[in-house]
């Protein structure tokens, strides 16, 4: 099993590549860059200025701060619809349910570059182009999240309910607090697969964003190596280290939980 | 018969909300874009005319569309096949043994939960034509230096490979979940009937059993490849001279960069076309062959 071992760190250390490179080339003056040598390891410390230069340039903070704001918005929303709904679809007998379920396999088919183009004009329209609104809004309704949440409610016994009833409890605070305490790993699964994605969006900031106010951190790096960097690859790393490490300090620290979350959503989206 | 009413009232006030934000975020916008696809609205022009077929006419015509799409189909071509053998071939060495399992498989995931774009730019340096760490090695061992992503030759190759790069961790993940769902009795079983080596139960057992998750993952990878964006507006903006003009960069070009909306429109639904029949495809063998349940 040695051989294993060895071809796995072999594989390991090409994944890591970028990685190592990323953050070496993020420490090192711009002069030893330009050299092209192959050392890995600085020969002097430049990380001061590198990773200086960006923080006083651009509102790295900020833009990180605008990730966990839409992120956070956007998986609030979806979750503040789709429980109920999955919950009501999964559970309950109402008029109209088999087209809402309809509705939802219908919604599970359609990319999301794909109701772009009109969301873009009714946001121009409506003045919101550039605002959290706009980043947010065309996110918060997630067909995958209903079908998800339908799909692990079907799974809770009918007998927890009929107790809740005869409790005299509401079908309302049957949904906030009887199923969706016992949602965690669907909910916890469906988050990381929400923020995974929704963090690492380009395509639709992008299209509604237009300065650095709202600007999430995928367009911050965009932004900094346009208007900043140039040539300067030590300062332009010391910013990708910098956009990158919140989201991967979280897998690391819960990478049980990320690799179920995405494989969990993964097989069933 | 007070509590069906009363359930019904409930399901359908539990429903609504998501189903008034379905309409107006989702659907509406969804047939608005099909029918704008018919049209040559132009955003900030005040009318918009009923020009039929004539958007996809053009599509025809173009040249430009011709080599996005073949460029397109070039790129999922390279990355669906490497990063599911890739991440099959990673799934089996990781799950072989308990040594460094979780280790590995955190290292393999690590680019699915890394910022593309940031992770993009490094890619930028790495394969930079005179700085670059990959070209100071070739120059070391005495090798061409090539232009990576500043060559129409090579430029695709590259964007491939970070796409590989990107999804054969995702792969990994899906293929290891695949992989713990077969019965360990039936290895057992296969080795009473004289599968001796590595290989015997590889063909006998976890490929045909693995075979819903293939398909599944073959679809998926395909589903995701052809969505590339970030990369491509990120490193080349689909140049040097269209050779990596890709589907969704150009139908992000054509409506917010030449705001012609409805030629846009049109380009989003050949998009869908292919993705909805890349998912009826997976249904119908789904239902023939795979099927072991």
């Amino acid at each position: 099993m040695r051989a294993r071992i060895a071809v796995l760190a072999l594989l390991g250390v090409l994944v890591l590549m970028p990685y190592l490179w990323m953050v070496a080339a993020s420490v090192k003056p711009v002069s030893e860059i330009f050299r092209a040598s192959l050392s890995i390891w600085p020969e002097q410390f430049a990380a001061a200025e590198n990773y200086g230069k960006v923080l006083a340039r651009v509102p790295v903070l900020h833009y990180l701060w605008n990730g966990v704001v839409v992120c956070g918005g956007i998986l609030l929303f979806q979750l503040l619809f789709a429980v109920p709904a999955g919950y009501a679809l999964a559970k309950l007998r109402f008029p109209g349910r088999g087209i809402a379920f309809g509705a939802v396999m219908l919604g599970l088919l359609v990319p999301p570059h794909v109701p772009a183009l009109p969301l873009y004009v009714a946001a121009s329209g409506m003045g919101l182009l550039d605002s959290y609104t706009a980043l947010i809004a065309p996110f918060t309704i997630s067909a995958f999240a209903i079908f998800l949440f339908r799909q692990f409610f079907s799974a809770l016994p009918d007998d927890l309910l009929h107790a809740a009833r005869l409790d005299g409890m509401g079908e309302w605070s049957i949904v906030w607090r009887v199923v969706l305490p016992n949602a965690w790993p669907a909910a916890t699964a469906f988050a990381i697969f929400s923020v995974v994605s929704h963090w690492n969006d380009l395509f639709w900031p992008l299209i509604v964003v237009q300065g650095h106010e709202h600007a999430t951190p995928a367009l911050g790096v965009l932004y900094f190596r346009s208007e900043e960097a140039g040539d300067d690859f030590g300062a332009m790393m010391a910013a990708a280290v910098l956009m990158t490490l919140p989201l991967v300090l979280a897998f690391l620290l819960a990478q049980r939980r990320f690799v179920e979350g995405i494989a969990t959503t993964g097989l069933k989206g | 018969m007070r509590r069906l009413a009363g359930e019904a009232v409930a399901g359908a006030l539990m429903t609504l909300p998501a189903g008034i934000a379905y309409l107006l975020l989702l659907l509406l916008p969804t047939l608005a874009t099909v029918l704008l696809a018919f049209t040559d609205y132009e955003l900030g022009a005040t009318a918009l005319g009923w020009i039929g077929l004539d958007n996809f006419r053009e599509m025809l015509a173009d040249r430009g569309f011709g080599v996005s799409v073949r460029n397109t189909l070039v790129y999922v071509g390279l990355v669906t096949p490497i990063s599911i053998l890739g991440g099959l071939g990673l799934a089996l060495l990781v799950e072989a043994g308990a040594k460094g399992r979780a280790f590995f498989r955190a290292v393999f995931f690590l680019p699915v939960v890394s910022l593309t774009v940031a992770m993009a730019a490094a890619w930028q340096y790495l394969l930079h034509p005179t700085i670059g760490p990959v070209n100071a090695a070739l120059r070391a061992m005495g090798l061409g230096t090539p232009f990576w992503l500043s060559s129409s030759d090579t430029v695709l190759l590259s964007l491939a490979a970070i796409g590989v790069w990107e999804s054969i961790g995702f792969n990994m993940v899906l293929f290891m979940a695949g992989l713990t769902a077969i019965p360990r009795e039936l290895y057992a079983a296969a080795e009473v009937d004289g599968a001796r080596g590595g290989f015997d139960r590889f063909r006998l057992v976890t490929w045909p059993l693995l075979g819903p998750t293939t398909l599944f993952v073959l679809t998926i990878s395909m589903i995701r490849s052809l969505r590339v964006f970030d990369t491509v507006a990120v490193l080349t903006q689909g140049g040097p001279n269209k050779a990596s003009e890709v589907l969704l960069f150009t139908m992000y070009q054509q409506g917010f960069t030449y705001l012609r909306l409805g030629y846009s429109a049109a380009i989003t639904l050949v998009f869908l076309a292919v993705v909805l029949a890349l998912m009826w495809v997976q249904t119908q063998v789904l239902d023939k062959r795979v099927h072991y349940a």
